[in-house]
């Protein structure tokens, strides 16, 4: 059964992904232009030379043989020629990849342990005036976009306080080494990462606030009380536990979203990462390198889906609810 | 037409829980504030908004000629703010209707057919999803070149996956219930079932669904403005971050950035104001809590 269902899984994201790599092809076909012309945009270039350049890269071909081609291209790595750094795409994007990644797990983490915890608190205490202030407040902080949420963060905490950098990775020229780059690297993390917090938060709260109710109606709580269990106790060891397994869930389907987060804030704080580059490749109208991009960020978010996906089986909730309720109190 | 009158009178009754409720009048007011200024933005502009004034008044400070002050090619805050409203209400009410109408359309034969019509339809949906948003949107837009309809056209691909997927399951649920079973032994074929007794038992889903469509799509153009896809011929929020943020003069001039980041973020709250107000009406149970 559970072999059968992981197997099910893996054959739709298998699906999933093939489907990816032919809409990224077939995007970029809409590009207005021709692709050999944007390389050599020296008119000097003779029409035998173009034709010749056509031939040698398989433009001649139909469209399903180009597909054909960048699929091959695709299994050896290969993402093309970026236009603007004339460095293989794939190098380029390479290097990105573990700025981001620290970026989104930094902010993940504390979207998560402050979200939780307000959503917690909102639905212990539901209906009372710290109940609808924090609801008020996650429902505001959902309305502002992560940029919106960095540009006044950069005004007020690099600007007019010069607490934090104004963006990028580490001072420039500073010669950090060691726990001294490390901790520069971390002040220039901050406002990125609260910008996309900020945004992200609101839906931990909403979440774990109604699941948080739901658990407290279940029976198991009532027979806690009645067994004269602390509050504080029942808090922790019953509700919070049982009121997590959403998140879980909802931190999956959260991923596609954080994309945007990540794009937004990484822009507005110069981040080295692959949101920047998202962003300085659609500037530039680097194609290669916007099409490797846009490949990178959807494998990623399919991969990390089947990843939750199997996570969520292995705490099948049913069981363990049972299991501790049934131990405890 | 018993039908009718009992629905007319649902309608009465929805505008008046509307309005006793209290986000849903905040969120009313203000977005009738955008509406008037979209509406009246001809009247209301001091200086035509895309017309670059001397250089001497390059970044001036808000004053008596420019309420709001000027931008770096000397063009008038304020004019650009007003008809800012124009862009983002009309690229969110027309996306919201292209979305919602697709969206319902899919999810209502999906819904209805069943079988291999609804398992083609549900795996297109969850492929729709399972992209990551933003970065379709951006390299769509990028592709596609700038423009209000083409961002509109955007925006629509990305969003109505979530939509379909909402009313294929209202109307799995509805078409096991008995009023449909009743006319379809009255000989009532599908399209007859679909449009008379089903899709109007949708329509408080697909109204909902349309209002939160706008908040997203308000959110999505933005977010698309700001890095650089907007229409560069029409001036929006976005698009006037996006100037703000390139021109390096962001801590200079307060009167540039917040009046944008002001108006996109309440315009978005008053559509989540709305949308929270409608989904609680037509949560079953809330009338008779509040004693209609």
């Amino acid at each position: 059964m559970n072999i059968k269902f992981v197997a099910r899984k893996i054959l739709a994201s298998f699906l999933t992904l093939l489907a990816i790599t032919f809409v990224n092809f077939a995007i970029f076909r809409m590009v207005p232009g021709d692709p050999i012309r944007m390389m050599f945009k020296d008119p000097r270039v003779s029409i035998e030379d173009i034709e010749a350049m056509k031939v040698k890269y398989g433009l001649d071909k139909p469209m399903m043989g180009q597909y054909i081609n960048y699929m091959k291209n695709l299994a050896k790595g290969e993402l093309g020629i970026s236009f603007w750094q004339k460095k293989p795409v794939g190098k380029v994007i390479a290097e990105r990849i573990p700025r981001t990644l620290g970026l989104i797990g930094l902010s993940l983490f504390l979207a998560v342990v402050i979200g939780t915890i307000l959503g917690a608190v909102a639905g212990w205490k539901g209906g009372s005036k710290t109940d609808s202030a924090i609801m008020g407040i996650s429902m505001t902080l959902y309305s502002v976009p992560s940029f919106a949420f960095g540009i006044l963060l950069m005004l007020a905490f690099a600007y007019h306080f010069a607490i934090f950098p104004l963006g990028g990775i580490e001072t420039p020229a500073s010669g950090f080494t060691g726990i001294r780059k490390i901790f520069d690297i971390a002040r220039h993390m901050v406002l990125p990462s609260f910008s996309i917090v900020l945004w992200y938060i609101g839906q931990y709260i909403l979440i774990t606030r109604s699941s948080m109710k739901d658990v407290l109606s279940q029976p198991y709580i009532v027979t806690a009380r009645a067994k004269g269990v602390r509050e504080r106790r029942i808090l922790t060891r019953h509700a919070l536990r049982n009121a997590f397994l959403p998140l879980i869930t909802i931190t999956g389907v959260n991923i596609a979203f954080m994309t945007g987060g990540i794009i937004e804030a990484e822009t507005v704080f110069s981040w080295p990462g692959l949101g920047r580059l998202f962003y300085d490749a659609v500037m530039k109208r680097d194609y290669p390198l916007l099409q490797g991009c846009f490949l990178v960020f959807a494998v990623a978010v399919v991969i990390l889906n089947f990843a939750v996906d199997l996570l969520y089986t292995r705490i099948d909730p049913r069981v363990r609810i049972n299991g501790e309720a049934v131990n405890e109190g | 037409m018993r039908v009718n009158s009992y629905k007319l009178q649902k309608a009465g009754d929805f505008w008046a829980m509307f309005f006793s409720h209290r986000m849903g009048r905040t969120g009313f007011l203000i977005f009738c504030f955008f509406i008037f200024l979209a509406l009246f933005a001809p009247i209301l502009r001091t200086v035509p908004p895309e017309i670059s004034g001397s250089a001497d008044r390059i970044l001036t400070g808000p004053d008596g000629i420019s309420w709001l002050g000027t931008d770096d090619l000397a063009r008038d805050v304020w004019s650009q703010v007003i008809f800012g409203s124009r862009v983002s209400l009309i690229i969110g009410f027309v996306t919201a209707i292209i979305t919602v109408f697709t969206g319902t359309l899919v999810g209502l034969v999906a819904g209805f057919k069943g079988g291999i019509v609804d398992e083609i339809l549900m795996r297109i949906v969850d492929f729709f999803m399972m992209l990551p948003h933003l970065p379709l949107m951006i390299v769509l837009a990028a592709v596609m070149g700038a423009s209000i309809w083409n961002i509109v056209i955007v925006i629509s691909i990305v969003s109505w996956p979530s939509t379909a997927r909402l009313v294929r399951s209202q109307v799995l649920s509805l078409k096991e219930r008995p009023f449909v079973e009743a006319i379809r032994c009255l000989g009532a074929n599908d399209i007859t079932m679909m449009m008379s007794e089903i899709l109007p038992n949708v329509f408080p889903v697909m109204f909902a669904q349309g209002v939160l469509m706008v908040t997203e799509t308000i959110y999505a153009e933005s977010v698309l403005s700001f890095l650089g896809l907007g229409d560069p011929t029409t001036i929006s929020w976005g698009t006037m971050l996006h100037f703000c943020f390139e021109s390096g003069a962001m801590a200079r001039s307060p009167w540039w950035v917040f009046p944008p980041i002001v108006c996109i973020v309440s315009l978005i709250i008053s559509f989540s104001f709305l949308g929270t107000a409608v989904t609680d009406i037509l949560t079953p149970g809330y009338k008779e809590k509040m004693g209609y």
